[in-house]
């Protein structure tokens, strides 16, 4: 059975080794500042006892005072998984950074991101639209999109 | 061999994409109309005043009875077509069996899935790189009207704004036995059209501006 | 391979095309594909030729009015994406399934397994060459399959058969002993089908050893699924994270160790025999009860979030769905499995020739409508 780890349970650990990068822990998610993302992503990809090596997948919802990126990650050991979040606060050109450095499965559902939500990730080898064409106006995911 | 960077090809990949994107703005811009049925004419004359000769019916006879598919299955309507052309359904009892992976050797295009913006250039380059005479069938609801997807931001309301169709075939998707109908339609169509129409006369859209 | 390379004629590498209309790529997908000579050097994946925006349009229906759409995302595996979406909404509103909705299901999920991987090893072999006969064969078979779910639900492609707490009607009463027909040809199909091709020296020579997925790198791209199996990952949803009654049953999870085509191959067959195990055991207990829990027409979960994955015949499938209490979805989406499988095809083609990029591409098992959405 896959336990979703509570986040209690490594929030005391993040929070040791990351001071201040936490800045919310929900019941089964933790919200991290977006410019620590990429250290606490690594930590619980390499650390002993985390190993999350699988990433389950990664979405972005729009909340219209904020953009919330989504990453499930799982360690295929100890059949646990967490669910990360990352906030971008900004309308005109939200960014957070890459994680396609961990897990190389990131790159196509991050173009995905890109292409339909408007958010840019930092460090990407290859950002560019992966659904739509060059020049389609607007991104459609976001909530204000209008044909 | 290692290639280094994208400066190695005539044209780098983001000016390729740019190219297409521009396609498609430029085929998005010029389809709003509906593409009328380039022998919609036919049936009402020939019921006034046109006697078929026999050539034309051994020709007719011919061509409606080998009608070679050109591969465009984007979709889910696609599986019901491989499930009309498999072995229980046995379309080629009909003469319609072979599919052909080359637009150039075929002359019949079943349209069997939902058609996108990003995918109408090929569409259209397909339909123009077939030989006449050519005819289409639209299976299926996305293929009529867009169907259940009619609302999305990158979906084409119905093939008819690409390639001029002959044949509607409703459903989602339409089961095997629609579409064997639809080809015999189709067929009764074929065994009425004049041998050698004179292509200057014909109301085609599709020449429009091309002299 | 370098020597040999070095031996012959200088070529310049050029770039082709393969896709968006071509009978190997399941659908319409394209690869930009740089080629030296006939050795594939570098692929780039162009998709969304596909792309019907359906994240979107979920979020302008109800969520019953969600479900027809869930079907023509993965069009080969319908009953598969009911299931999960259903499932990620009845997670969201607290909803208990009905025991015998349950079984139902159940059966329903093993039955598409079936016949997806019919396809699947169907088209894997047409891509190798067989052009379209051994299609024929597995054909036949998903007919028998579609002739079930067209008794249950009046559809053969887009079943639309699962409901949000439970399943849109109960089976018919000639259903079960049908199924029982069924699930004893399928077993002599099995053993038919292999004994043509377990070890039939074309399919070895073109399939054994072609297309290595190493282990670490399916980790790392977030493989799932046969392809994954095939690669030695133990990862099955159905054991290590149960949904629906799926530890009730007994089934032994397949794995290969050398994750080339011809194991993502044999890993789809031990596959089938799997699922015919398990319904053969759910289809001794089915209870009798109601089919459908008490569920308001419109439902309004509570506002919150929730992640459902289930183990679809190509690997995980996975919906997101976002409340804020409303009719409508505020936001879903869908973890779209064969894009993500999709990931470490460049990994794979390097160094192999054109015909060996079809088969592996064809070992992989997508569906476009899944890809782009």
């Amino acid at each position: 059975m896959t336990v979703a780890i509570s986040a209690k349970e490594i929030i005391s650990q993040l929070n040791t080794k990351f001071p201040g990068a936490i800045e919310e822990a929900g019941a089964d998610s933790v919200l991290v500042k977006s410019d620590s993302l990429l250290a606490v992503a690594e930590y619980l990809k390499t650390a002993e006892g985390f190993k999350f090596e699988y990433l389950n997948y990664i979405t972005a919802v729009d909340y219209y005072s904020y953009f919330e990126v989504v990453y499930q990650i799982t360690s295929l050991e100890s059949n646990r998984s967490v669910v990360l979040k990352a906030r971008s606060y900004t309308r005109d050109n939200p960014t957070v950074p890459s994680v396609t450095g961990l897990w190389q499965g990131a790159d196509f559902q991050e173009r995905e991101i890109y292409d339909l939500m408007g958010i840019t990730f930092e460090g990407h080898p290859n950002l560019k639209r992966i659904f739509l064409w060059d020049g389609f106006p607007g991104y459609p995911l976001r909530k204000d999109f209008n044909q | 061999m290692e290639i280094s960077s994208d400066k190695d090809y005539i044209y780098t990949s983001s000016e390729l994409d740019y190219q297409e994107g521009q396609l498609i703005e430029e085929v998005k811009a010029s389809s709003r109309e509906s593409i009328q049925d380039p022998d919609a004419w036919l049936d009402e004359e020939l019921k006034r005043n046109i006697l078929l000769t026999s050539v034309d019916w051994v020709l007719d006879w011919a061509r409606r009875s080998s009608l070679w598919t050109a591969i465009c299955f984007p979709a889910c309507c696609a599986f019901e077509f491989i499930a009309a052309e498999g072995p229980r359904f046995d379309m080629s009892r009909f003469g319609m069996e072979i599919l052909r992976a080359s637009p150039r050797q075929a002359d019949l295009m079943i349209t069997a899935g939902t058609l996108t913006w990003k995918m109408a250039p090929n569409v259209r380059r397909i339909y123009n790189q077939m030989p006449d005479p050519k005819w289409v069938i639209a299976m299926g609801a996305c293929g009529i009207s867009g169907g259940i997807f009619r609302s999305s931001y990158n979906v084409v309301p119905g093939y008819n704004k690409i390639v001029p169709v002959d044949v509607y075939v409703p459903g989602c998707p339409p089961r095997p036995e629609a579409l064997i109908y639809a080809v015999q339609m189709l067929q009764k169509k074929i065994a009425k059209a004049k041998v050698v129409p004179d292509l200057s006369e014909l109301p085609n859209p599709l020449r429009k501006g091309k002299k | 391979m370098t020597t040999t390379r070095e031996l012959t004629l200088k070529t310049e590498p050029f770039v082709l095309n393969i896709g968006p209309v071509h009978p190997s790529t399941h659908g319409v997908y394209r690869m930009r594909c740089t080629l030296d000579g006939e050795v594939v050097v570098d692929i780039e994946p162009v998709f969304g030729y596909l792309h019907r925006g359906i994240e979107k349009l979920a979020e302008e229906r109800t969520y019953t009015g969600f479900i027809p759409l869930t079907d023509r995302l993965d069009y080969i595996s319908p009953m598969s994406n009911n299931l999960g979406y259903c499932m990620a909404v009845e997670k969201l509103a607290g909803i208990k399934v009905p025991e015998r909705a349950e079984y139902i299901r159940v059966i329903m999920a093993e039955l598409q397994r079936l016949a997806n991987h019919c396809i699947a090893v169907g088209s894997m072999l047409n891509d190798a060459g067989a052009y379209f006969t051994p299609f024929m064969y597995t054909f036949r078979e998903r007919e028998r399959i579609v002739d079930l779910f067209d008794m249950v639900c009046g559809q053969r492609l887009t079943y639309n058969y699962m409901r949000i707490g439970g399943v849109s009607q109960d089976i018919p009463g000639e259903f079960l002993p049908a199924l029982h027909k069924l699930v004893d040809r399928l077993t002599i199909f099995i053993e038919e089908y292999e004994n043509l091709l377990k070890l039939n020296e074309i399919l070895l020579a073109r399939a054994k050893g072609v297309g290595i997925l190493e282990k670490d790198t399916a980790i790392n791209c977030g493989i799932s699924g046969p392809v994954a199996r095939a690669s030695g990952i133990k990862w099955d949803i159905r054991r290590n994270d149960p949904y629906s009654i799926y530890d009730r049953f007994e089934f032994d999870i397949p794995t290969c160790e050398n994750g080339d085509c011809y194991d993502r191959y044999r890993v789809r067959i031990e596959e089938m025999r799997q699922s015919l195990r398990i319904l053969q055991q759910a289809m001794k207990q089915v209870p009798k009860g109601p089919v459908k829990a008490d569920v308001p027409h419109l439902i309004r979960p509570p506002a919150g979030e929730a992640y459902a994955h289930i183990e679809a015949p190509k690997g995980e499938l996975g919906y997101y769905i976002v409340s804020d209490n409303s009719i409508a979805p505020y936001r879903c989406h869908i973890r779209p499995t064969s894009l993500i499988n999709l990931a470490a095809l460049r990994q794979m083609v390097k160094g192999w020739k054109v015909a060996d990029l079809i088969i592996i591409f064809g070992s992989i098992d997508i569906t476009m409508g899944e890809v782009d959405r």
